[in-house]
């Protein structure tokens, strides 16, 4: 493996700084999901940070990878990721939510550059992902389709049509991570509607499966890594992450599923956030 | 009169617009052979991707293919890629614009024997209010194959739909060309106006004849267009002969004719009528059978003539 652990402490810094935005943005759009958002930071930041072919200069580069939030309601996360790479001024993150603003309450493609699909109602996007591979695989073109989609989110029925069509059309060019926190709106998953053993779900449906730590940012890219090497069938990376992960008095709380922090708590969140930071400079 | 199932020409021209638009993909629910889309999968079976059962997916993949510029077609029948995928084409396809165009045959209760379940009553109604999607009606299969080069050129989502049964070729030998957002007056009259779409749009032009023995000039547009709507086309009719019926295989809830009612009420209040399925489902029969019982017929119309008359 070719990262050195100066890049992986870029990575997490870059996570903590997302983590830093999704909680400042959704404090003052008094709104939105923080919990979701922030189990997914230390992968999105490695996609963007480090993996993914992309242009903020010029969003529709043609040879660049194609990014899908299919949990659509970690938007917070996949804003404060492309400003931070510049597709949008850092300042706009503030609008989140807001009347008029680009910051939609879920990703619009038509409204903030750097989102390739509008996304929010959960177990579409997966699909979109299909048809995505699918032009791609036709084109003869080499780019790759990613996507996260949420552990609760794998209860609707479509996500399991979508990874019967993309095994079906060995999409190779697919790789989707599942961000299992184990937690949505009414509870624990496994309480609400169990879905595991959902290795075993995607590998009899003909996916190429590999469990990891979504906090480890070295086994994310070993195992993006080996992902590209899978060429014949789609790809997912089960996540095994911590909803709220970042901040103590989040961790694991189903409350911060969708809802905000206090300015009060913002204040102390902060703080441990630059510990982390400092950890990492 | 030739005698056509409008869905037979829709498959035809996918076929001649795959060959001069390589940007044309075309899709399914394991319904080609029925709706006709087997025969571009024939000619371009690279092109053509079966979604199997699975109408949801059928949408997104669309979708998907569209978000990277293709033009995408997706069939299945009205009842199933209407109703099962209705918040995919919302969601999915109409809110980010997307270029696909979901094309349902067997729609109404002309399906038939299969049944309620499989009739579609209310595709139009769930259809229309969704925002950028257009949604048209063809009045037979010409028409039907004019809609597929219109609906290519036209960038964004669409829904078009068509009945399962052959019917009479309402265009033949006309020099017509369907126009997006234009309804054309295919009869004159005073009287009157009936607005069809459809196979009642050829039920009309009979009743129209017929209704000439009652000395009532009746005006017949042909709403194949329902959205975008032709709104002066509706005003001048209701100004001009004052009253108003229209006929759809189609529940009369939320369908063209409350489309229709929508333009009237605003514009120039006038009687109206409305012949469709009176809040039913269907059941399993002869196509003609059913039209007979809902009344979807010459003298069912006529009946409806009759009525709004009475009260102009």
């Amino acid at each position: 493996m070719s990262i050195t652990k100066e890049k992986i402490h870029e990575i997490l810094l870059k996570a903590t700084e997302i983590r830093g935005h999704i909680l400042e943005m959704t404090c003052v759009a008094k709104s939105g999901h923080p919990g979701g958002s922030m189990s997914m930071s230390d992968i999105l930041a490695t996609l963007y940070f480090y993996w993914l072919k992309t242009n903020p200069k010029d969003p529709l580069w043609e040879e660049r990878d194609y990014f899908v939030l299919a949990k659509g309601h970690a938007a917070p996360a996949l804003y404060a990721t492309l400003a931070m790479k510049g597709y949008f001024p850092v300042d706009e993150l503030k609008t989140l939510r807001q009347l008029g603003s680009k910051l939609q309450g879920h990703p619009d493609k038509h409204s903030l550059s750097g989102v390739e699909m509008s996304t929010g109602s959960l177990g579409q996007g997966l699909s979109v992902m299909v048809g995505m591979a699918l032009a791609l695989k036709y084109d003869k073109k080499t780019n790759r389709v990613f996507g996260v989609l949420g552990d609760g989110e794998c209860q609707e029925g479509q996500v399991w049509e979508a990874a019967m069509a993309a095994a079906h059309f060995r999409l190779g060019n697919i790789c989707i991570f599942i961000d299992k926190n184990g937690l949505q709106i009414d509870g624990a998953t496994k309480d609400v509607m169990n879905i595991d053993p959902l290795a075993d779900k995607f590998a009899s449906f003909g996916w190429d499966v590999f469990t990891i730590d979504g906090h480890n940012v070295h086994e994310i890219v070993s195992t993006l890594e080996k992902a590209d090497r899978v060429t014949d069938k789609p790809v997912v990376i089960i996540a095994n992450t911590v909803k709220g992960k970042g901040i103590t008095f989040m961790e694991n709380q189903v409350c911060y599923h969708g809802a905000p922090i206090t300015e009060e708590q913002l204040i102390k969140a902060k703080c441990e956030l630059d510990i982390v930071k400092g950890m990492h400079l | 009169m030739t005698l056509v199932a409008p869905r037979d020409y829709y498959g035809k021209a996918l076929v001649e617009l795959g060959k001069v638009d390589p940007n044309v993909f075309v899709l399914d629910a394991d319904l080609s052979s029925s709706t006709k889309t087997g025969l571009f999968a024939k000619a371009f079976p690279d092109r053509f991707f079966n979604a199997g059962i699975a109408e949801q997916n059928a949408i997104g993949m669309a979708a998907g293919l569209a978000n990277m510029g293709k033009t995408v077609f997706v069939s299945s029948f009205a009842m199933f890629i209407s109703g099962r995928a209705w918040e995919q084409i919302r969601n999915t396809v109409a809110y980010t614009q997307l270029n696909v165009k979901v094309v349902a045959t067997h729609a109404g209760v002309t399906v038939g024997e299969d049944g309620g379940t499989h009739q579609a009553i209310e595709d139009i109604a769930i259809m229309r209010p969704i925002p950028f999607l257009k949604v048209l009606v063809p009045a037979d299969a010409i028409e039907a194959a004019q809609m597929v080069n219109v609906m290519a050129a036209e960038k964004g989502p669409f829904y078009m739909r068509m009945s399962r049964g052959a019917s009479p070729l309402v265009f033949e030998g006309i020099d017509y060309q369907f126009k997006l957002g234009k309804s054309d007056i295919i009869r004159q009259g005073k009287d009157v106006t009936i607005v069809a779409c459809g196979i009642m749009v050829d039920i009309a032009l009979r009743a129209a004849q017929k209704l000439i023995a009652n000395k009532i000039n009746a005006r017949v547009i042909n709403l194949s267009s329902i959205k975008p709507i032709d709104e002066a086309v509706l005003i001048a009719a209701a100004k001009e002969t004052g009253a108003i019926v229209t006929a759809e295989e189609h529940s009369v809830i939320g369908g063209m004719g409350s489309a229709v009612a929508e333009v009237i009420v605003k514009h120039a209040p006038v009687p109206i009528e409305m012949l469709g399925i009176e809040g039913v489902f269907g059941e399993s029969g002869k196509p003609d059978e059913l039209l007979e019982k809902h009344h979807l017929t010459v003298d069912g119309l006529i009946a409806k003539v009759h009525l709004v008359l009475a009260r102009k």
